[in-house]
This record gives C-alpha cells, sequence and structure tokens, in this order.
C-alpha cells in the first residue's frame, strides 16, 4: 500500500507542479476574463462623434417630440430635397434623413430615406430606425387616441405553472424544466469533458513510460496493477484538484467582470428606452424563480449520485484508457483505431444527454442510464428529474460491478501490453493478452 | 543462493525456454550468455518477476522466490528508461522508496552514491538535460542504490567511455566483494572473461554450457602451446610435432597428450633463443561461436 501511495504521490505532484498545469489551470479563468473583457468591447464599441444629420421630416413623427438620443444631431428643415442634398454638402453634415409622410396609421412598413455619400454603420442604423419605430409608435397612438397605460393594459403575459395532481408531490413554477434541463445538461457535459480530457491524458502518460522502457524497472519494484492503479488515482487528484481551482476561480473572475462590465456596457444601447416596468418585474419574477427551483431541487440526490458517478465512470474509461495507451506501439497513430471504440459511448451518451433533457423518463433515457458505458453520463442528467430510487441503485450497482471488472480487465491487458514491443496490437491481441496468464 | 530450476515459458505458440537450471552462487559475477533471441530476456524477467514461469521455479535461498521478487533486487534493463521530465535527485530517491527503503535512508544513499559518481551538483537537473553516458551513470545509482542481494544487469556497459567503464565495473567488483551476487548479461565476450567468474550459455531456450570460467577453458582447450622464438627452427624439428601454425618467429604446436617435456627438450637442444612459452586456452568467444554454430546445425 505504501508504493501505491508512493506512486499516486509522484503521479500527482509532479503533474500538479509542471508549467503545462500551471499555465491551463491559471490561464483559463484569465481567458475566460479576456474573452468576456475583449467581448464586452466589442459590444460597447462605439465613436464618440456625434452625427449631424438634415432631416427632412414630411410625416411630422420627429419634430412632434423631442429626441433624446446624444448620438445624433438633428436639423430639421421643409425645402425641396435637391436644395436640401446641395446643403448637406455645402454644410457640415453626415447626411439627409428623409421621412415620407404616412398615409395612414394603418402602414406596418414605413421606408425613409437617408442620403448621404458614407452610410451609416450599423449601430447608427439600428439606433436611428429605432427612434422613428418608437415615435411612429408614439404618432400611432396619438392618432388613434390611445394612452400608454391602455397599450399596457392590453399586454399580457402568459405562463403554466405546473401543479401536482396528488398530495405530497412538491410543487413546481414554470421555470423547473429549464432549470432542471440546464443543470442535467452541463453535468452530463462536464462528465465528458473530464472523461476525454484526462482519460487521454492517462494513455498518453501509460504509453510514454512504455515507450522509454521506465516500467520495467518500475514493475520489478511494484506490479503493474498498482502501477496502473496509482496512475489512474494520481492523474484523477490533479483533475479534482484543477476543478476546484476552476470552481472558485472561474465565479470570481465572472463576478468581477461583471461588476466591471457592468458599470461599462450600459450606455451602448444608442435608445434610452427604459426597460418597461411589466419585463423588469417578469425578469425578477424569472430569477427568483430560478432560484427557488434550484433550492428546491434534491441537491441531496443529486449531489451524491453526480460524486458516484462522476468517481465511478471516471475509474471505468480512466482504466480503459490505460489499457489503450500499453497497447500502443512507438507510433501515436496506432492510438485512433485503438481508441475509436472507447470513445464511441462517451459521444453517444452526449447525444443521447440532449434527448434525455428532453424526456427524462422515455425508454431510451432508462436503458442508456442502466447500461454502465452510458450511465456515467445520463445518469446524472437523470437524478435531476425524480428518477425513482430503484433505477438510481440499479444504475449505480450495475456501474459498481462493471468498473471492478473492467479495471481488472484493464488490469491484465496493461500487465501484458506494456512489456510488449514492436507490432501494434489489434483488439484480438488484447484478448489474447487477458487470457494470458 | 539464486536457483534456477527446470523454468519453462511459452509465448502464443513460441516456447522461449525449454526447462532451464542453473545455480548463481553467492558473491560472484555470473555472465548470462547467449545468442540474440536465445530466451536471456526471457530468464531475466522472470527472475525479476516480471514474468512468472509456466513451469519450474525460481528458488532464493531454496526459498520460493515471489516474496523477495521486489525488494532484494537491482534490475538494470538493457533498454534504459528514466523519467525524462523528472529532476535527477527525486527521482533517484523515488525509484530507491519504490523497493521499500524508508524516504530518508533512501535520499542519504543516493547522496552518497551521487558523491561518489561525483554527479552530485546533477541533482536538479532533468534527465533530459543529460547525455546518454550521463544517463547510464543516474541509472546504474538507480539499480544499486536500494542495496539489492541480487543485481542483474544487461549489457551495463553500453555508451559508457573507457574511464566510466572502468568506474562501473571497479563498482561491480566491490558489490560482488561485499557478497551481492550479480547476473551479467553481455555480447561483450571480453568483458565476461574479464570479470565474471561463472557463466551459463543459453541457445534456442536451453542450457548449452555453464560452470567456472577457468573450468570450461579448461574442457575446451585443445592442448595447443605457442612458442616465440628467435632464430631458425631446422626441418627435423618440425616433422617431430603436430604443427598447426608455423610462421617466423611462431610456432604453434598440438600436444595430443598434454606431454610438454618432449616439446621443452627438443627447443632446448635446438638452436633457437624461446622468448615464450605458453598453453593457448580458447577464448570464450570462440567457445560461444563453436557451440552455438554447432547447436544451430545439430
Amino acid at each position: 500500500m505504501h508504493k501505491l501511495w508512493l506512486i499516486i504521490k509522484r503521479e500527482y505532484l509532479t503533474r500538479v507542479k509542471s508549467k503545462t498545469f500551471l499555465l491551463t489551470t491559471f490561464l483559463t479563468p484569465v481567458g475566460i476574463l479576456a474573452f468576456i473583457l475583449i467581448l464586452g468591447w466589442i459590444m460597447s464599441y462605439k465613436s464618440d462623434k456625434t452625427v449631424n444629420i438634415l432631416v427632412k421630416d414630411e410625416a411630422g413623427i420627429l419634430e412632434a417630440t423631442p429626441v433624446t438620443n446624444k448620438k445624433f444631431v438633428l436639423k430639421f428643415e421643409d425645402a425641396n430635397l435637391e436644395t436640401l442634398k446641395g446643403k448637406v454638402k455645402d454644410e457640415a453634415y453626415q447626411g439627409l434623413l428623409y421621412l415620407p409622410k404616412l398615409d395612414s396609421i394603418g402602414v406596418s412598413n414605413y421606408k425613409a430615406w437617408y442620403y448621404a455619400d458614407k452610410t451609416l454603420d450599423l449601430e447608427s442604423t439600428y439606433s436611428l430606425s429605432s427612434t422613428i419605430r418608437s415615435k411612429i409608435k408614439e404618432f400611432k397612438m396619438r392618432k388613434m387616441g390611445l394612452r400608454a397605460e391602455q397599450l399596457r393594459l392590453l399586454k399580457t403575459h402568459v405562463s403554466i405553472d405546473p401543479e401536482p395532481l396528488s398530495e405530497g408531490v412538491e410543487d413546481k413554477s414554470s421555470m423547473a424544466g429549464v432549470v432542471a434541463s440546464a443543470v442535467g445538461g452541463v453535468m452530463g457535459y462536464f462528465m465528458f469533458i473530464i472523461i476525454i480530457m484526462y482519460g487521454t491524458m492517462i494513455m498518453r502518460s501509460v504509453s510514454e513510460e512504455k515507450i522509454n522502457r521506465i516500467v520495467e524497472i518500475i514493475i520489478s519494484s511494484v506490479k503493474p496493477f498498482y502501477l496502473m492503479l496509482g496512475k489512474i488515482i494520481g492523474v484523477g487528484g490533479v483533475g479534482f484538484t484543477q476543478l476546484a481551482i476552476w470552481l472558485v476561480t472561474v465565479p470570481l473572475v465572472m463576478f468581477g467582470a461583471n461588476r466591471f462590465l457592468g458599470v461599462d456596457t450600459h450606455p451602448t444601447v444608442g435608445v434610452k428606452g427604459k426597460i418597461p416596468a411589466e419585463v423588469t418585474s417578469s425578469l425578477m419574477e424569472k430569477a427568483t424563480q430560478v432560484m427557488t427551483e434550484l433550492g428546491h431541487m434534491n441537491w441531496w440526490i443529486i449531489l451524491p449520485v453526480f460524486i458516484f458517478f462522476f468517481i465511478a465512470g471516471y475509474l471505468m474509461y480512466a482504466a480503459l484508457f490505460a489499457a489503450l495507451g500499453s497497447a500502443i506501439g512507438e507510433d501515436m497513430n496506432d492510438a485512433q483505431s485503438l481508441t475509436f471504440p472507447v470513445m464511441l459511448p462517451i459521444i453517444i451518451s452526449t447525444y443521447i444527454m440532449f434527448s434525455v433533457i428532453k424526456e427524462p423518463h422515455s425508454p431510451l433515457a432508462f436503458w442508456s442510464s442502466l447500461f454502465p458505458l452510458t450511465s456515467p453520463i445520463i445518469m446524472p442528467v437523470r437524478a435531476v428529474y425524480d428518477t425513482p430510487w430503484w433505477q438510481l441503485l440499479l444504475s449505480m450497482a450495475i456501474l459498481a460491478i462493471t468498473v471492478v471488472g473492467l479495471v481488472w480487465l484493464s488490469g491484465r491487458i496493461y500487465r501484458i501490453g506494456i512489456l510488449m514491443y514492436g507490432k501494434k496490437a489489434s483488439y484480438k491481441d488484447l484478448i489474447k493478452w487477458i487470457r494470458t496468464k | 543462493m539464486l536457483q534456477i530450476d527446470h523454468v519453462k515459458k511459452a509465448f502464443h505458440n513460441h516456447q522461449a525456454l525449454k526447462g532451464v537450471s542453473f545455480e548463481v552462487p553467492k558473491g560472484i559475477i555470473f555472465g548470462l550468455l547467449g545468442p540474440n533471441g536465445a530466451g536471456k530476456t526471457t530468464l531475466i524477467r522472470i527472475i525479476t518477476g516480471i514474468f512468472m514461469p509456466d513451469e519450474g521455479q525460481v528458488l532464493m535461498d531454496g526459498q520460493t522466490y515471489t516474496g523477495l521478487r521486489y525488494s532484494g533486487l537491482g534490475y538494470l534493463p538493457e533498454e534504459r528508461g528514466l523519467y525524462k521530465k523528472m529532476k535527477v535527485g527525486p527521482q533517484l530517491v523515488y525509484l530507491t522508496e519504490l523497493k521499500g527503503v524508508p524516504h530518508d535512508v533512501a535520499k542519504s544513499r543516493v547522496v552518497a552514491w551521487m558523491k561518489k559518481f561525483d554527479i552530485l551538483s546533477w541533482w536538479n537537473k532533468k534527465i533530459e538535460e543529460l547525455s546518454k553516458g550521463m544517463q547510464q551513470k543516474v541509472q546504474f545509482i538507480a539499480t544499486v542504490a536500494p542495496e539489492p542481494q541480487l543485481l542483474i544487469l544487461d549489457e551495463p556497459f553500453t555508451g559508457l567511455d573507457p574511464v566510466n567503464t572502468n568506474l562501473i565495473k571497479d563498482e561491480i567488483r566491490r558489490l560482488r566483494d561485499e557478497g551481492v551476487s550479480i547476473i551479467f548479461s553481455t555480447h561483450r565476450m571480453e568483458q565476461v572473461e574479464e570479470i565474471c567468474e561463472n557463466i551459463v550459455l543459453i541457445n534456442a531456450g536451453e542450457k548449452i554450457l555453464d560452470g567456472e570460467v577457468t573450468e570450461i577453458k579448461d574442457r575446451f582447450k585443445k592442448q595447443l602451446y605457442m612458442v616465440k622464438y628467435k632464430g631458425e627452427l631446422p626441418e627435423t624439428f618440425k616433422s617431430q610435432f603436430e604443427m598447426v601454425e608455423d610462421t617466423p618467429g611462431t610456432l604453434t604446436v598440438r600436444l595430443p597428450d598434454g606431454q610438454t617435456g618432449a616439446l621443452l627438450r627438443a627447443l632446448a637442444d635446438s638452436p633457437v633463443e624461446v622468448s615464450s612459452f605458453k598453453e593457448v586456452l580458447p577464448t570464450l568467444n570462440e567457445i560461444f561461436i563453436q557451440l552455438v554454430t554447432n547447436d544451430h546445425h545439430a
């Protein structure tokens, strides 16, 4: 046991101390921050130059009420279009906006014209057109004799709130489905990334040890199985460490970025149309619903289930990848044909996952959450949706037995594989190695 | 000390060892010889415990070997291997600890060996920064620092310059004097002749020869004697003996019954001045080639 501990320690420490680890672990949050900042900067980018526009407002929509947008300086003038065009050129106007007469209040498409040698940029165009749109709306309201109050009364937001049929079942809000699928999806995707990332890391490390022949020295001291196990546990520890660091740093960075951008991105939208009160209240309501739904979730089931499937799934796939690593020769290209059958269930699982999020209790969801090669990704997703206890326990039992079996089988392949040099191994060889005494 | 008892090992359809038996006495340097593909590596892997034999057993001091296989044994494989990205010092301590040596003891032993080889300054260097010969020295320390009772060295001198070769040779002899049994596997017969007391020769999975080096040479000698002289030997002299080689100044003669007296007397009566007279013993190389080629023809 002491030797196993030594191996775990070495596998863990050499990785955690390596430059690659430090870089990926600490640069990932920085990278995310940089991404957010750059995105924020691009989104908030605007020239602070004001645009001087000459307006011929035949419809009388812009003139009626003052325009509050600071970006534009509008000069109204009623003259012949051609004279005004000349005026744009003579005086320092960027362009001429021509708003033709509104025929009736029933107009659903309204076309205005903008004369200039340099077209307006996208944001200004959008900003200008939305200003006109809101002015037309006011204009129409005036014509129809509607008040803003009445308009608001016409608007109704509809949501369907699920209510339990029988007593004792928890009451849920309309956000339940969305929140559950988000939580499930995040967990499933997370599993996928971890298995692929650390699985291939183990595979590469095993084949490196084989190729540089250090295994011969190690396994004259330690049983091959312990070397494999030590590596799997050590690398798993590295994964946990990295996740723990990310769990702390990424939200911190996100929070910081949000605050930073919260100050910076506000004045981006050109039209300072206030968010209507009803939208704000429904957003608030949604946010509280999300929070209460998160609070309503059976975390004391979901978390242990997630951790169990996370560890078991990692162990199973790590062992398989270790076995593959031992079968790879000097040529890393050989790896592809060998790894494909192991990658396949992982990739299929993620596709099944999306269907499970939509229909968590379908036969596909049921069977794929019991099948041990897909259950590590599928079952945590299903656990979010009140999956019956017996299914959870059955799936865990099947997976546990499979993990033990596959780790044992991988150990048998590994112990022969690491000493086999030369020709590329096939799956037929692997089966032969399992049988070898 | 180490007893190999009718060891058989087969891979799929190939019988690598067909029942090999020999004994390695305590405190000697024992040569394990054989042509390529003879089964040496398989045998070494069985002795190190990497493989289990199909039949037969390996005994250490009369005990079955499995318990001892990890701690009392040092193995320097032919294909060297160290963690390239790990530093020299920590790596040696790690490999020593893996043999069951406590951390502090392992560390002080590694320091002592590195001092002895004058490479203590490499402690914080990564293996990949070292030259092949330098790595070889590190690898040797990795093998001996756990203080094994049985040392298996597979081609320990490849890649080393003459100075370092002698350094390692001296260490091997010193370890032998301290009672360590050393199995030395190589193709370089002159090295075997120089440092081995006993040898075993295996070919195609079978033992074809074993014993003490001096005794084996004696067994394979062809009663040849070589005389170096100055002057002219008369034809009458030459006709008395069975000439194997006759060039001016050198004469090789076969004396079937080993009666050197007649030859010496005849030389004394001849007009030449004898500068040397010695028995010609076969080199291990010649014995090796003779046995292996005969074995193939058989």
